[in-house]
């Protein structure tokens, strides 16, 4: 009879056959190419219904050596729980795959029951988590329990994603908790997935994310000794996407740390690791200093690392450069460098062409078109992007300004030709392509999405006549006249651009001109187009969403046979938007004013001691560096100026715009990078901060000196829908103590612009770039954005000096998770422009801020900001919503301003017609 | 739960042998099979033995308490297919619940009848030679106390494999159909009055873990105490894997979620065959060890020919190797078989449970 025997808690998995990950095991390597949203071939070869062949690419990891098998079916355009249950069982009649274990990968839960439902071996869930609270994670383990399966956990709670050691490390000890104590999981068959988030991405923040990994992995280890931590490597680099050779350097080294450290399996493509004795010492320290963040003060170690990545990726990147295209002919290369936006060529192939051809002209109507409708077709299939055809209109722009000379020439030529052979001579006019004029109305300066609209519907064809920003009516309707234009485009982004759009549509019908007006701009919407442009002019008024659309729209407008068809189907719809809306409106119940101000916000303003200002009166900021700046940047609206939607930085690896829009953040901070350089770009900032007290309901008096020139009071609006028990109708003018609280409270505001574009936008529109002339913009925009949020910050902490211990990352910023807010005139909470001026007043005028208002309240420079500050722990971002006519007549009365002229600024949140 | 864990501490306790043969024994005809109840049933009932528990149920109380008598701790319900989707096969799905209540039942009474037996024949041939009223809290080893293991078998559907072989990602049932009608199962064993769960006969082990899954499930729901779960697989060929392709360890480490009283092996392999997978086990196996093989594999006409000496032989082995803690018969055993084995393993100790580490 044999003596016991001894069973360690070790996690054991199986396929057909056992896995036991023992301390002593290698790192364990899932293979991650059976993963949809890691794998484009094989989210091809699922999308495409070729299982065969999905199932070799299973067969490969197997072969490869990975030794579980992570499968993953996200995919918006998929039954994911029928392609996971479909796959899965593949797999079990094949025993050279399915012998080892599944990770069944989703972040829907349905999709990882339908799995778990079809493996018999013991496999593991990845992931579960706290983040929609104890409840779900309870209920979801209890299934993966059920099952039988180890479990994923991610270190996500409540609260966000877990991305400091302390924060990981909590996280991971609740739900260790909960798995071990209130369910019977076994610590073996848990597995913490600790986030591994990239570094070296250029914000300090970012800097200590792997020594975080690194030390929670070493703490609950310490604490658990049975779980196992796992973790997505690949992400560590991400901000080296396309440098292969140096994030498997990276990788390397991080797992050469955090095995040591404790970590035990991870996701990785096992075959392309390197050995860590392998890599080069010099890439190696460096590597090494970026991931411990050690020598890294001021990003010293990131900047080394960038610079050496250059080198890195330089040496690969010239063996791999395919310029097998420039052997094709001059016709093939004109499509090539067309569809894929090299400039580099350009002019000599033009050039090429042109002695090729017969006449100039003939190049752009042959190869030049025709690499362009196939521009065209890939965009409006959705396998090109917007940044990409931006590129192509580059390329496109310069090979035309390479032949416009001779085509000139020519004209004048047969011109001369013509009037010598014959004096009797009719020479018609041949007739062009179709004129579309573009315009931002008067009284607004934005035209990112104008000028996006301009190229796109000039790769298509169309002869673009831009007007530019703040244009008068008699200029955009003289013009178009004059020029012959075929369709007017507006565009506006503030609100009182629409009533501007309304009488431009008006003007057009007074002056009987029948050409159709497109509308488009941020602040323009169908509804508003139905209701208050389409009724004022009866020749075609269409709402463009985007600028991928306006393609599609102009074509429509500009086809002799579609256009009668698509205005009758547009005006029907406009139609009944219109009475849809008025039925809609008479149900809606709102509260009087009076009832609205008595179920105001209610502070105890007994307890509340205003914070006393560091700092009181205006203070200008006029050298606070870009590069501190930039490091405040939320990327993700720069992103929707370029109609690419979604989460950054997800978007960046998001399957179908992912490599588009990594490549266009590759080329937005390398140009970044120049304009901190180079200070092409200087920003300007203004804070003021002064006593202040409300002095009505809605009413907020400040104690201004004279030399800020006492100004009138400030006046708010205040919400007046019905709402639940317990919720007010909030005002901004709530979060100010009442003059009759005894208590001196204070209010702040701001203003920040961006200074110095002009010359540079003249020198890409020079140069015939508009894609880096859209960036410009677009980053001159989001750096405005990001200065008013280092200001605030600033003023949180140091200068009003309320939160003086505030530590959020950019995220958390992004997220608004500070105290107090930064509400700006013409925006839900106060959506009165007007107000503008008194803001503007305080801080000192156009002579401190650098910026000029014009007659719509649009700011000039366009990347400007502006808002008050408010302090008061209480107060958060809402929106007014809609009001009434008693709210608006006390408000003009308080304004001293026609009740008429107040409906004409208010128009978008008035509840009734006006 | 107790009871039973010390009991499997002091000694191996014996499982019943095959119920099929010893029906066959009893030559019954359709009619035998339909009784009364189902004399206008549409479809043929005859070989549904499940049925027999309740159209001939004494029958099968007759065959439990030779099973007792000859020395089974552990007798197994007559449940074997009574699944609504096995009994789809007799048009019968609409009396699973009905058939496992009958079986648990007929289990019950065959032990009470034994007891009360051994009661009245205190100096009985075989009966233990001391009293003790079975309601006693406390037994002495010479009067044991007997289980009704409620018996959850393979299904004839089976989740892992397909059977169209030019549509391998076919499958003709569901997981949630399994688990549903093991649930079904599940609650009339236990209304029934089982003492365990026995999920035998393993071929498919997402079969196994949809029983699993539907016992956990069943006790969740209804906040009963939990009832010891018994898993027994089927290695079927000498390559040591299951139908379904799992070796040994991957079945075991697969199943080992149900933290089951016991885990071992039956059917498909006589014990001669079955030695060195239940050598395995023992090793592996963090809970009690169970085996109960066929007698020998069959003969050219599918007769088990081993005899009860022979397969009482190779147990007997086992128990000395310190291999197992629940031994008994599978197809082909027979009372005789039992009575052999129980009398060959009852001098040797049971198997030691494994010393659970806590640290790796």
């Amino acid at each position: 009879m044999s003596e016991a025997n001894v069973i360690y808690p070790y996690l054991r998995l199986s396929g057909l056959e056992p896995l036991v990950i023992r301390p002593e095991s290698n790192f364990v390597n899932v293979g991650e190419r059976t993963n949809i949203t890691g794998s484009k071939k094989f989210a091809r070869l699922i999308r495409e219904n070729k299982y065969e062949e999905a199932l070799a690419v299973a067969r490969q990891q197997v072969e490869n050596g990975a030794q579980i098998l992570d499968v993953n079916m996200d995919d918006a355009l998929l039954d994911g729980e029928k392609a996971m249950t479909h796959f899965l069982n593949l797999i079990q009649s094949e025993p050279d795959i399915a012998k080892i274990p599944i990770m069944i990968d989703s972040s829907k839960f349905s999709i990882i029951q339908a799995g778990l439902k079809c493996v018999q071996g013991k496999c593991i869930v990845n992931s579960i988590s706290l983040k929609e609270g104890e409840d779900k994670f309870i209920e979801q383990a209890i299934i993966c329990r059920s099952f039988g399966a180890a479990v994923v956990v991610m270190a996500f709670d409540e609260k966000g994603q877990a991305d400091t050691r302390k924060r990981k490390v909590e996280i991971s000890n609740r739900a260790y908790d909960i798995l071990t104590k209130q369910l019977d999981f076994d610590p073996q068959d848990i597995i913490f997935d600790l986030n591994i988030f990239a570094i070296a991405t250029g914000l300090e923040e970012h800097n200590n994310y792997a020594v975080d990994f690194i030390e929670a992995t070493r703490e609950v280890k310490a604490m658990h000794p049975l779980v196992k931590i796992s973790g997505g490597v690949s992400n560590l680099s991400f901000s080296f996407r396309g440098n292969e050779p140096l994030r498997e350097a990276m990788h390397s080294v991080f797992l050469y740390y955090a095995i040591a450290a404790g970590m035990s399996m991870g996701i990785v493509n096992a075959g392309q690791l390197v050995i860590y004795d392998d890599i080069e010492p010099g890439l190696r320290q460096l590597c090494e200093d970026v991931i411990l963040n050690l020598n890294n003060e001021n990003n010293e170690a990131t900047e080394k690392l960038l610079a050496a990545a250059e080198s890195v990726k330089g040496k690969v990147k010239e063996e791999k450069k395919d310029e097998s295209w420039r052997l094709t002919s001059v016709e093939e290369r004109l499509k090539h460098a067309l569809i894929h936006g090299i400039t580099e060529y350009i002019e000599a192939d033009t050039e090429e062409a042109r002695l090729h051809y017969d006449k100039p002209l003939e190049v752009i109507e042959g190869p030049l078109m025709a690499g362009m409708n196939v521009v065209g077709d890939l965009f409006g299939s959705g396998k090109m992007f917007l940044p990409q055809v931006v590129k192509s209109a580059r390329v496109m722009k310069k090979s035309v300004a390479v032949l416009t000379p001779f085509i000139e020439q020519e004209k004048i030529d047969n011109y001369n030709r013509r009037v010598a052979a014959s004096s009797t001579g009719t020479a018609t006019e041949e007739k062009g392509n179709a004129k579309i004029l573009l315009a931002t109305v008067k009284g607004d300066v934005h035209d990112i999405g104008k000028n996006i609209v301009g190229v796109v519907l000039g790769c298509n064809g169309y002869d673009i006549v831009d007007l530019g920003v703040m244009v008068p009516v008699d200029k955009i309707l003289e013009t178009a006249l004059r020029e012959n234009a075929d369709i007017i485009g507006l565009s506006g982004l503030i609100t009182p651009s629409l009533d501007e759009m309304v009488y431009v549509a008006r003007e057009m019908k007074r002056r009987n001109m029948n050409l159709p007006l497109m509308i488009g701009g941020a602040t323009t919407s169908r509804l508003h187009t139905a209701i208050r442009i389409a009724p004022e002019y009866e020749h075609g008024v269409v709402h463009v969403l985007d600028a991928s659309r306006s393609v599609t729209v102009a074509g429509s407008l500009l086809n002799d046979i579609l256009k009668k068809p698509f205005l009758e189907n547009i005006g029907t719809e406009y139609s009944k938007l219109k009475s849809d809306f008025a039925n809609k409106k008479s149900g809606k119940q709102l509260l009087t004013y009076a009832e609205s101000k008595a179920n105001k916000i209610k502070i105890d303003w007994k307890k509340f001691e205003p914070v006393q200002p560091a700092f009181l009166g205006v203070k200008i900021f006029d050298s606070v560096p870009l590069q501190e700046i930039a490091e405040f940047i939320d990327w993700q609206p720069f992103f929707i100026a370029w109609e690419m939607h979604g989460k950054f930085p997800q978007l960046l690896s998001d399957e179908v715009i992912g490599e588009a829009a990594t490549r266009l953040f590759a080329d937005a901070k390398a140009l970044l990078k120049k304009i901190i350089d180079e200070k092409w770009l200087t920003p300007r900032g203004v804070i003021g901060i002064w006593p202040a007290n409300a002095t009505a309901d809605d009413t907020v008096s400040v104690a201004a000196t004279e030399a800020d020139g006492l100004p009138e009071p400030l006046e708010f609006l205040r919400q007046q829908s019905k709402k639940a028990t317990g919720q007010s109708n909030i005002s901004l003018a709530d979060f100010i103590a009442p003059a009759d609280s005894g208590k001196t409270d204070y209010i702040g505001a701001f203003s920040v612009t961006i200074e110095g574009i002009e010359k540079h936008i003249t020198r890409f529109m020079e140069d015939l770039d508009d894609y880096n002339k859209i960036i410009l913009q677009a980053l001159a925009d989001r750096l405005a954005e990001a200065f008013a949020e280092w200001l605030h910050r600033k003023v949180r902490m140091e200068y009003w000096g309320y939160e003086k211990t505030e530590q959020l990352t950019n995220e958390q910023l992004i997220r608004e998770e500070y105290t107090g807010i930064r509400p700006a005139p013409g925006y839900p909470a106060c959506p009165d422009h007007t107000e503008k001026y008194k803001l503007f007043h305080l801080l000192g005028g156009e002579k401190t801020t650098g910026i000029t208002l014009t007659e719509s309240l649009a700011m000039y420079p366009a990347s400007s900001v502006s808002g008050w500050y408010f302090a008061n722990p209480e107060s958060k971002y809402f929106g007014i919503g809609k009001i009434s006519r008693d709210q608006v007549e006390d408000y003009a009365s308080r304004k001293n301003m026609e009740i008429a002229e107040v409906e004409r600024w208010l128009r978008p949140v008035l509840d009734y017609e006006a | 739960m107790s009871n039973i864990k010390s009991a499997l501490e002091s000694r191996i306790l014996i499982i019943d042998g095959a119920m099929g043969t010893m029906i066959q024994r009893y030559k019954l005809e359709e009619g035998d099979y339909r009784g009364e109840r189902f004399k206008d049933w549409a479809s043929d009932v005859k070989g549904n033995n499940d049925l027999l528990s309740i159209t001939r149920p004494d029958i099968i109380r007759a065959i439990h308490l030779e099973y007792l008598d000859a020395g089974a701790d552990i007798i197994e319900t007559n449940t074997f297919s009574s699944t609504a989707i096995a009994q789809a096969d007799y048009n019968m799905q609409s009396l699973a619940y009905e058939l496992n209540v009958a079986s648990a039942k007929v289990a019950r009474q065959a032990i009470e009848e034994f007891s009360s037996t051994k009661t009245n024949t205190v100096n009985g041939q075989r009966s233990s030679s001391k009293f003790q009223p079975p309601t006693a809290n406390r037994q002495p080893s010479t009067v044991n106390q007997k289980f009704v293991a409620g018996a959850i078998g393979p299904m004839n559907k089976t989740l892992s494999l397909s059977p169209d072989v030019n549509n391998p990602g076919f499958r003709s049932v569901s997981f949630d159909e399994v688990s549903d009608a093991y649930y079904e199962q599940v609650s009339g064993l236990v209304d029934g009055g089982v003492d365990l769960l026995l999920i035998e006969t393993i071929f498919d082990t997402l079969n196994a873990k949809a029983a699993i899954y539907a016992i956990k499930k069943y006790f969740r729901d209804t906040k009963k105490e939990s009832l010891p779960i018994m898993i027994s697989g089927t290695i079927t060929d000498a390559s040591g894997r299951t139908l379904s392709g799992q070796t040994l360890e991957a079945f075991y480490t697969s199943v080992a979620h149900a933290k089951p009283l016991s885990v071992g092996l039956n059917c498909a392999l006589g014990a001669a065959e079955m030695r060195p997978h239940i050598a395995e086990l023992s090793k592996i196996a963090s809970c009690f060890t169970s085996a109960y093989p066929n007698a020998g594999l069959p003969n050219s006409m599918g007769l088990y020919e081993e005899e009860p000496e022979e397969t009482a032989h190779f147990l007997e082995e086992w128990a000395k190797q310190g291999f197992v803690n629940i031994v008994g018969g599978c197809c082909g055993t027979t009372p005789d078989h039992i009575r052999h084995i129980a009398e060959r393993v009852k001098k040797f100790p049971p198997r030691k449970l494994p010393v659970m580490e806590m640290v790796a």
